[in-house]
């Protein structure tokens, strides 16, 4: 009786679950209500939770992840099918409004308090891979400085906005969603690493075709337009 | 046969396996072997300790402080006492999140006292003393309406006659009342050190996460959640077994009618 009570909790025909990495929050919130096929439940979480949740057996109709390795992974393990790229991301320095840092050089200064991306989550991976290819005393100097490592982006910004932390590297999506408290500093060109969004139907999905129109969508139709209004770039 | 025994018998049965599958999942999970291989890598061992400090600390605040504010609630009554016993217990029903913002706006670098917070040399986010902060504000209410009832229910003969004797006050609360309040207290203590272990979301929000400064147990089994299951999993059973400790021991303290046995 309790098991058809919770049963009960989750079937509505035609009701499509989309999990989906943070940083497309603003995005995917403002379209999905223009997706016909089916009442779209929106979860967003770090891509990498969003996944591990997956290999634990959660069963959401699509996975749009922040990065192409989670989608790749999943799809070799048999989870999900081919990922299909939808967009493309840039990373930035964030910082708050009145800050005088203007480079990632700033970023390597005295009492500088970092806020990135921990390890396991892409922004943070992300981060790592740009800090890199600077020399190595440079990215010594800058990982020193980092006082947080944040499981999502919304930690890392809510540190900023907040005035805990001085600055943090993210999408530069986030930084325009922030509104008018954060700013956003441009990496040197040949840091910046290749930010791509790919997104893909859940195997066992309950409703693979609105999935898979979903999916479509991503890259032509209201979605791919309100993901270009946020920010994003095209694959 | 009556159906309402069977009934009962039928409640508690679906209660005791709702509750107890998930916690020895953990320990089916994983074996022992694993769990300690995993307490070896960086980090998990950094958490533990951290988790070990900032409660031990966050504990110290609470029973200080904590202590003497319960005997006034408990002996005295004045104006408005339902609306202070109400504020202090509000923190008992907020949501985590809840705390993190509300710490945030109050002494946070750009909340109402953060000026005066930085003014003092005192950096509170993204540090070990914020994180200690963050579990004083959640755990504390747990000590503080455990240690009132404890009080209130202290015979008043009792420090009646050693004030009849000659005793100050301060003499009574320290040689008669908490004397006899002692199981309550520990009760309590058990309460908000429980509380304090399994804190995370305003640790999160308020002190942020960093290995051996911020990144408490609980933050250690979130970032590990997704790269590293097993590991995550051996950081829970640690915590269970720390938790199943703490209340096996308030239990013993509480004494025998605690246990179950005839009403005391």
């Amino acid at each position: 009786m309790l098991l058809l009570l919770l049963a009960g909790c989750g079937s509505d025909d035609a009701r499509l679950v989309v999990s989906a990495a943070s940083s497309m929050t603003g995005a995917l919130t403002a379209c999905s209500g223009d997706f016909d096929a089916a009442d779209v439940r929106l979860s967003f979480a770090g891509s990498d939770e969003l996944a591990a949740q997956i290999r634990q057996g959660v069963k959401p109709d699509v996975y749009a992840a922040a990065n192409t390795t989670l989608p790749d992974e999943l799809n070799k393990e048999g989870l999900l099918s081919k990922p299909v790229e939808f967009a493309t991301n840039e990373l930035v320095i964030a910082v708050p409004k009145d800050s005088e840092i203007e480079s990632v050089h700033d970023l390597a200064g005295d009492a500088v308090k970092l806020a990135i991306g921990s390890e396991s989550v892409p922004i943070g991976s992300y981060t790592r891979e740009v800090l890199a290819r600077l020399p190595g005393p440079e990215s010594d100097a800058i990982l020193a400085n980092v006082r947080s490592n944040e499981p999502d982006v919304k930690g890392i910004v809510g540190k900023l906005t907040q005035g805990a932390a001085d600055a943090g590297l993210v999408y530069v999506t986030d930084v325009n969603a922030a509104g008018d408290k954060l700013r956003a500093v441009e990496l040197p060109a040949e840091l910046e690493p290749d930010v791509t969004y790919a997104a893909g139907v859940v195997k066992g999905a309950k409703q693979p075709d609105e999935a898979r129109d979903f999916v479509d969508g991503l890259s032509d139709g209201a979605c791919a337009d309100a993901l270009a209004g946020a920010g994003f770039g095209a694959p | 046969m009556r159906a309402f025994p069977v009934l009962l018998a039928l409640a508690l049965a679906t209660a005791l396996s709702f509750l107890t599958l998930p916690v020895v999942a953990i320990f089916v999970d994983s074996s022992p072997a694993e769990l300690i291989d995993s307490l070896g890598e960086p980090g998990a061992l950094d958490a533990l300790w951290l988790s070990l400090r900032t409660t031990a600390m966050a504990l110290a605040i609470i029973l200080l402080v904590g202590t003497p504010a319960a005997y006034l609630l408990a002996t005295r009554s004045f104006r408005g006492k339902a609306l202070v016993v109400t504020l202090v217990e509000l923190p008992l029903v907020l949501p985590p999140a809840v705390a993190g913002i509300a710490l945030l706006a109050a002494v946070g670098p750009s909340g109402i006292l953060g000026g005066a917070v930085d003014a003092a040399g005192i950096e509170l986010t993204l540090q070990t003393a914020g994180v200690v902060v963050a579990l004083t504000f959640v755990a504390s209410p747990f000590y503080i309406r455990q240690a009132m009832a404890a009080f209130a229910a202290v015979d008043r003969t009792l420090l009646d006659a050693s004030r009849t004797l000659g005793a100050s006050e301060a003499r009574g609360f320290r040689r008669v009342m908490i004397p006899a309040a002692l199981p309550g207290l520990a009760a309590g203590t058990a309460l908000a050190l429980g509380r304090a272990l399994g804190e995370f979301g305003a640790t999160l929000m308020f002190a942020g996460s960093f290995q051996g400064i911020t990144q408490t147990v609980p933050l250690a089994i979130y970032d590990r959640f997704s790269t590293n299951f097993d590991s995550a999993l051996a950081l829970s059973a640690v915590l269970v077994g720390i938790s199943a400790a703490i209340l096996v021991s308030v239990k013993l303290v509480q004494g025998s009618e605690a246990l179950g046995g005839a009403p005391g």
